[in-house]
């Protein structure tokens, strides 16, 4: 059960200035899940999202990934969030930057940042060892920032033909379409093999040509066991790709359940309203 | 008037070698002065946008970012002309530092000045930047100091280009003042070859139409630059028109 957890949720509330957003949220998402969480506008659920990534800071509550309190102020969330991938309503890819560029960045940053790190690391075992009786076994990195470019481009490259976009490769965001736009921006998450996917409405600013492809691409991850966190208007999509939904209102879960049974059978007042006017 | 008189009289003058020297002298320190000028100005600028558009959570941050007001109330409230003189003959000579170059001073000091007016200009082109782009950079797990480097200046540097393009020209423009602190610029070459025999009304005019030329060629220089940093959001390959 504790090895399946990916994140867990509790107590979680965020305040902006007196307004009180969320008020003791609990949530737990385990391994393979892909949680839809729906609800009105202003109703706290992309401020929810948001706060499982410290995008914004939660004022109350844990949120436990990977073992650590990531709302813990001294927790490197940096770190963390090179686990945690997130894909925005506004698609928001890098400008200066072609697609590839894009996809690779924070790949081969944070690939040089490790390298450097263990080299410190090996150097520091190496001066030691001088003043040592019994040298410690000196662990000196094997690959390259050459090698770590090359493969973050490989594997680019690989996800790019996997959405058949591998000749924008070389194109700048601005030459694209908002489809194309948002499926990049999720490979650009995936990039860096993420625990788990949040979307934050990630169909809203599209043209409805373009949603299919958007959620094809989001099925076919969730086939694969991809760990998803979705905030969308996309009623089908919670339906049929969602194993749990998720209703928010006025900052709280009013209600939790699978799809069969939240939409066919909702319990909470405020959800039987809410659904009679979206389906 | 007689113009014919006195524009063979300026190019009599001219044809001594010393003072083809003095005006190829002359230009090259103005245009020193204003390129290493701008260089600092946008370091100096950025590095004082960056300050002032940070969270300011930590002490050191608030810190900073009272002695970087402090630092441009300073330098946009004086003229040029001030700071030029105060940093010549009354900082360096107070701080018993001898035989400094007036150009390196006329370089700092114009980096220095240059420096307040590019932070504002700066300011507003990182402000200019969509908070998406800042939020993508932190969501992939880069920190805020990469992203800002690598991501959001590079943007705000393409938005504020012309804006730097004007702040180079003003540049340009005030060396004229360099002469306050003995250096041989556009402004003092000409004027010395003017006094050779009394007659001005040329060299001026002729410093006139070297400034001018001097910034239009900024002015291309800048189109250039930004058609160079547009390729980024150009749509589609441009058709000629059928």
């Amino acid at each position: 059960m504790q090895e399946n957890c990916i994140l867990k949720i509790e107590h979680l509330n965020k305040k902006f200035a007196d307004h009180e957003v969320l008020k003791d949220v609990n949530l737990t998402v385990n391994k393979g899940d892909v949680v839809a969480i729906i609800g009105p506008s202003g109703c706290g659920k992309s401020t929810f999202l948001r706060c499982l990534n410290c995008m914004e800071d939660p004022t109350g509550g844990t949120i436990l990934f990977r073992g650590e309190n990531l709302a813990d102020f001294k927790v490197d969330i940096n770190k963390h969030r090179r686990h945690i991938g997130m894909v925005f309503q506004q698609f928001n890819l890098f400008n200066n930057m072609t697609v590839l560029q894009n996809i690779t960045l924070a790949p081969i940053l944070v690939g040089c940042a490790d390298l450097r790190a263990k080299k410190r690391k090996t150097l520091l075992t190496k001066i030691g060892n001088v003043f040592r009786k019994e040298k410690k076994a000196v662990d000196a990195p094997t690959v390259t920032k050459a090698d770590i470019k090359t493969a973050a481009k490989e594997k680019a490259m690989e996800l790019l033909k996997k959405i058949g976009l591998e000749d924008k490769a070389d194109a700048y965001p601005s030459t694209l379409s908002g489809g194309q736009k948002q499926r990049i921006a999720i490979v650009r998450a995936l990039a860096m093999e993420p625990d788990v996917l949040l979307f934050d409405e990630p169909t809203s600013a599209l043209d409805p040509e373009m949603v299919g492809e958007v959620l094809n691409l989001m099925t076919e991850l969730a086939n694969e066991g991809m760990t998803m966190v979705v905030v969308t208007h996309e009623m089908g999509f919670a339906k049929e790709v969602a194993n749990r939904v998720i209703f928010i209102d006025e900052g709280v879960i009013k209600e939790e359940n699978t799809p069969q049974e939240f939409f066919h059978a909702p319990q909470n007042e405020r959800l039987k309203e809410f659904l009679s006017k979206v389906l | 008037m007689d113009w014919s008189t006195k524009w063979e009289k300026f190019v009599s003058t001219m044809e001594g070698e010393y003072f083809q020297q003095l005006l190829l002298d002359g230009l090259l320190n103005t245009d020193k002065v204003a390129v290493m000028g701008l260089i600092i100005g946008i370091i100096i600028g950025t590095l004082i946008a960056v300050v002032k558009v940070a969270p300011k959570y930590k002490l050191i941050m608030r810190i900073l970012d009272k002695i970087c007001t402090v630092y441009v109330a300073l330098f946009r409230g004086t003229p040029m002309t001030v700071q030029l003189l105060l940093a010549y003959y009354v900082l360096l000579p107070s701080l018993g530092v001898r035989n400094v170059d007036s150009l390196t001073v006329g370089i700092v000091v114009f980096g220095m000045n240059s420096g307040a007016y590019v932070s504002e200009i700066m300011r507003g082109g990182i402000n200019s930047v969509d908070k998406g782009q800042m939020e993508a950079g932190r969501a992939v797990g880069l920190s805020y100091n990469v992203t800002m480097l690598r991501i959001v200046i590079p943007q705000a540097i393409k938005n504020i280009l012309p804006t730097l393009g004007n702040e180079f020209i003003t540049l340009i423009k005030e060396t004229s003042v360099l002469s306050f602190i003995t250096v041989y610029d556009l402004y003092t070459a000409l004027s010395a070859i003017g006094s050779k025999n009394y007659e001005k009304m040329v060299p001026y005019l002729v410093m006139a139409v070297i400034y001018i030329i001097l910034v239009l060629l900024i002015t291309l220089l800048v189109r250039l630059l930004e058609t160079a940093l547009a390729k980024s959001d150009k749509s589609a390959p441009k058709r000629k028109k059928a």
